[in-house]
This record gives C-alpha cells, structure tokens and sequence, in this order.
C-alpha cells in the first residue's frame, strides 16, 4: 500500500504552486461567470467577469486611471516613508525608555483596532481637500502595528546575542545597530507590512468618502453612476497598488537579508 | 562530609591570572531567595585547562555570568591579572551554551565581529577571520551564514569569534551541551588541540566528566543548592591527549573518583527538582 502511494505526492509536487492559485482564481471567475448569466446571482448586483473585464479599456481611456492609480500610489509610498520612520523611530522609543513604553503602550494597542477612519473630518479640517488628508489619515491609522511589531522585535531579541554584546563591551549605540536592530528586522518588515495594508485601506477609503484624490473617488463616482463592471475594474487597480507594494517590499527585505 | 578540599597546591601562586574570590550570589524567587552560588574561590594559572563540573542548576552559568561581567549583584570579586573587573573585562571572550551566532552574518563577518569593533581595517579583519575559522576548522564555508550550518558547526563559529577577539582567558558554558555525542566528542579535540595549540588560558564549565578530565589541567567539583567547592582535582595525565587517552586505566580512576563526588549532588538535585516539581505541578525544571 504504501509502495502505490509513494509516488502520489511526488507528482504532486510538480505542480508549482503559482499554476494552483492562479487556476483556482480562474475556476472562481468562471463559477461567478456561470452564476451570473444563468441567473442565480442577480447580474445589477453582481457584474459578470467578463464585463468587468470588458470594461477595463473604457476606465482607462475615459477615467485616467493610471494618474489616479500614481496618485493613490504615491500617497500610500508617502505614508509609507513615513510611517517606516516615525513608527520604528516610536518602538525604538518605547524600548529604549521603559516608561515610555508602560505609559504608551496599551493605549497604542487600543488605537490599532479603533475606527481612525471615521475622523477623517477632522483632518480634512486641518489639511483640507488635498492628498495630505489621505496621508496623513493613512499613516496616522496604520501608525499603532509599525510602532507595535518594532518594540516587538527589539524586545523579544534573544538574550543570549544581547550578552555576546555585553561580553564584546559594546557601546549602547553599537549594542542597538549591530545586535538589537539587525535581530528585529524582521518582525519589523511585518509591522511595516501590515502597516502599508491599513495605510492603503484608509487612503482609498477617505478618498472615497470625501470624493476627492485618486482610485477611491474613481471608485465613489463610478458606483454612483451605478457602472458597477467600472467600479470592480477600479477595484482591481487598488490590488494592483497593494501588490506593487508587497513585491517592492519583498524585494528590499531580500536585499536587506539575503540570508533567508 | 561536604567539607571542600582547599586547593592546596595552587595557595602559593601568585602568578594566577585569573583569582575568584569568595563569590556568592543570592537570587530573589517567588518561593524566596536561593543562593546560587555559595563563596566560590578558584585561580586559574596562564596556560592552564580549568573546568568547573557540578550538576545542572547548581550554579555554572551565575558563575560562569559572575566571572564574565553579565552579572551585576555579587558579593566577592574576581580579578584578571590583579585587576578587580566590574562588568565584561576585554581579557575574557566569553563562549555560550546558547546559540550565539549572529544569523544576518555571514561566518566571515560573525568572526570578524570583535577586529570590527576595534576599527581594524577591512582587508586586515578579513584576513584574520580566515585564520580564526581555519583554525577551527571550517575553511570553505566563510560566506555561509549559520542558518546553512549545522549546531557543531555554528558553535565552531562562536568559537572563532571570541578566539578572534584574542582574549587572555577564554571563559566557556557548557559549549557542547547542546550537540549529538559524536559532534561534541569531535568539537572536543578541536578545543583542545586550539588550546595547546595557542597555549590559550581556558576556564571551561561542565557537567560531562569525560570531558572535564580529557582536557583539563583541574577540575572544580561543585556542590547542588548550595553551590559551593567541594573539590579540585588535579589531573595527572600526559599531553596531548587524544580520545584514545579515555580509554586508559588512569583516566577511568578520575572518572570514577569524580562521579563518586557527584553523584551525591546529582542525586540530592535530583530529588529537589522531584519536589520542586510535586508540589508546583506547572513550573518544570530550568
Ligand atoms: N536570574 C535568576 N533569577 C532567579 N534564579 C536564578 C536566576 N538565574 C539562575 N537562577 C537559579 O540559580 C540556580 C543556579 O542556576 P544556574 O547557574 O543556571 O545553574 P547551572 O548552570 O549549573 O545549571 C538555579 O536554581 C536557578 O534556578
Ligand atoms: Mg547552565
């Protein structure tokens, strides 16, 4: 029995995975395909695939959605930069001063999971309709991972490589860049990560909602036209955003450790 | 019974390198506060193979941290070369139990960490990590990092940094606990061929009796809770000393003697950590 299965997962593992995703993102569209024009899913509701897709050129040419898509995309690289700084920079303070972190640190906890976006009037009050409201709503609500996931790494370094810098007398400075923070890079790729996720999340959102700025408003005015193969089209632009940027970040954290 | 040996043939030397004083080191705990370490005095002489053996959780490491500088709340003091130390000394390179490579470096650049921070010039500190990594024996493999290397391996690069750093007396927990008999065994005869070979002063803990008595020049035995000297032995065998040497008639009676003094404070940890464990169910044995 198990000489006739041992073959089984070799052949298996000839498949390489992309060919399963991508075949199971197709098999998904098709169904959706299948469900709409046979009438179970109601197609005002639910545009087809296919429009969707038809629809594509239309939103490009009429819609200037690449400027939109740089617009949206350039706002999220901003409130990416600033984010990478000042949420490390607040970990690395948080760790550094231990009061810091025992005065800060649940209220930060408890600021991740608040709706921030629902103070986007207050910041169209104090940066007005421009795409520093997006900004900084976006680097403001992804703020709380970054910070988190940095003190994260840096605490959670192994005792025993702060002690081999102890044992090289180590300044405070060298014991930080050549210890601490090379150990807890990569918890803080995660935090930026998730950070860029709810920075683009908010940005598009507040670009909805204020209609105004890139993909978000492309996407507020197509749904009130009520062109919903548009919308959707739009809506692929926006993963098209969050994609360059896991592949940008991806790509530096490799460049950063090469290692694994 | 537990009266220690003073370590009389070593009284009179005054060209010990490194002198352990009357160290005793007290530790705060939930059920009240141990003594971990119970007025320990040992000397080691330039040149010379020391090893402390005793049973787990009897103080090694709260020594082996005292004599390294980790540990700040001590009483006593240890001196390298009539200097009294207060925090890491530069004349100690310390070697972990744990896992201590830098895995973001390559062997190359973890040798080469100590030259770094002397400011050594990069050619030069390259060059120098080379020796230091053929000498442990890993030629070939300098642009690896420790994730490709296995546990002998990695240790063998800790090694070579702290060799690296050129200390006077080179300060080791338990390097080869962690490693498959065979690896250690091996990684043994490493060390001390590097030791000879270097003449390198080596303060060396344990609790593998072979190993203590294949390659030191003394042995400290340590008493369990608390921990204390309960005897220095002198081991009276020729170098160099090859695992071929375990099998000797003379090796067996150190090995005998030794066990015969541990196996006392083994069997009392054993019994306390039993209790420790009956009667808090939850906390297991560090
Ligand atoms: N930081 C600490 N706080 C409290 N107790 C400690 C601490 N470090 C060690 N101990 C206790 O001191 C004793 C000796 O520990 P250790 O030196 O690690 O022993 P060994 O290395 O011989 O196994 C143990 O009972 C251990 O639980
Ligand atoms: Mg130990």
């Amino acid at each position: 029995m198990t000489d006739a299965a041992a073959p089984r997962p070799a052949m298996r593992r000839t498949i390489p995975p992309q060919v399963v995703g991508l075949s199971s993102l197709v098999a998904f569209f098709l169904s959706m395909e299948l469900l709409i024009q046979t009438g179970v899913i109601n197609r005002f509701i639910v545009p087809p695939p296919s429009d969707i897709i038809g629809s594509f050129g239309r939103v490009i040419v009429e819609e200037n959605v690449f400027g939109r898509f740089l617009l949206t995309l350039s706002e999220c690289l901003i409130a990416g930069v600033l984010l990478t700084v000042v949420g490390v920079g607040g970990g690395v303070l948080m760790h550094r001063f231990k009061l810091l972190q025992q005065a800060c640190e649940t209220w930060v906890a408890a600021m991740a999971s608040a709706p921030i976006v629902l103070m986007y009037p207050l910041f169209l009050v104090i940066f007005g309709r421009s795409m520093w409201t997006m900004i900084m709503m976006g680097f403001v609500a992804a703020l709380p991972p970054v910070i988190l996931k940095t003190l994260e790494g840096l605490s959670s370094t192994r005792k025993v490589l702060v002690n081999v810098g102890r044992s090289f007398n180590l300044t405070p400075s060298q014991q930080f860049w050549k210890i601490l923070f090379p150990a807890a890079l990569p918890t803080i790729f995660v935090g930026i990560r998730l950070g860029l996720i709810f920075a683009l999340i908010n940005i598009v959102g507040v670009e909805f909602l204020i209609n105004f700025g890139g993909l978000g408003q492309l996407i507020n005015e197509l749904a009130e036209r009520y062109d919903l193969p548009g919308t959707y089209a739009a809506i692929c632009f926006v993963i098209l955003v969050s994609i360059l940027f896991f592949m940008t970040l991806e790509k530096i954290e490799r460049w950063l450790r090469p290692f694994d | 019974m537990l009266t220690p040996t003073k370590p009389t043939s070593q009284d009179a030397t005054d060209d010990a390198i490194l002198v352990v004083d009357n160290i005793v080191v007290r530790f705060e705990t939930p059920e009240g506060p141990i003594v971990a370490v119970d007025d320990v005095s040992l000397k080691v002489k330039p040149g010379e193979f020391l090893s402390v053996i005793g049973p787990s959780g009897c103080g090694k490491s709260t020594l082996f941290n005292v004599v390294g500088g980790l540990l700040g709340h001590y009483n006593g003091k240890v001196s390298v070369a009539g200097e009294t130390i207060a925090g890491p000394h530069q004349s100690i390179g310390m070697v972990f139990q744990e896992e201590s490579t830098f895995p973001w470096r390559t062997v190359t650049d973890n040798v080469a960490f100590p030259l770094e921070l002397t400011g050594m010039a990069k050619a030069q500190r390259i060059e120098r990590a080379r020796h230091f990594i053929a000498l442990v024996g890993l030629d070939g493999f300098e642009n690896r990092y420790p994730g490709e290397l296995s546990g002998g391996m990695r240790q063998r690069v800790s090694l070579a940094r702290t060799l690296a750093s050129e200390p006077k007396i080179l300060l080791m927990d338990e390097p080869f606990a962690a490693l498959d008999e065979q690896t250690r065994l091996l990684l043994g005869d490493k060390v001390l061929q590097i030791q000879q070979q270097l003449k390198q002063t080596t303060l060396l803990i344990t609790h593998n009796i072979t190993e203590a008595v294949q390659m030191s020049d003394r042995i400290v035995v340590m008493t369990y809770r608390p921990g204390k000297v309960k005897r220095i032995v002198e081991i009276d065998l020729p170098r160099p000393r090859t695992s071929e040497i375990v099998g000797s008639e003379a090796f067996g009676r150190y090995v005998a003697q030794i066990w015969a003094d541990l196996r006392e404070e083994a069997s009392r940890g054993m019994r306390d950590e039993e209790k420790h464990t009956l009667s808090h169910p939850k906390g297991g044995a560090s």
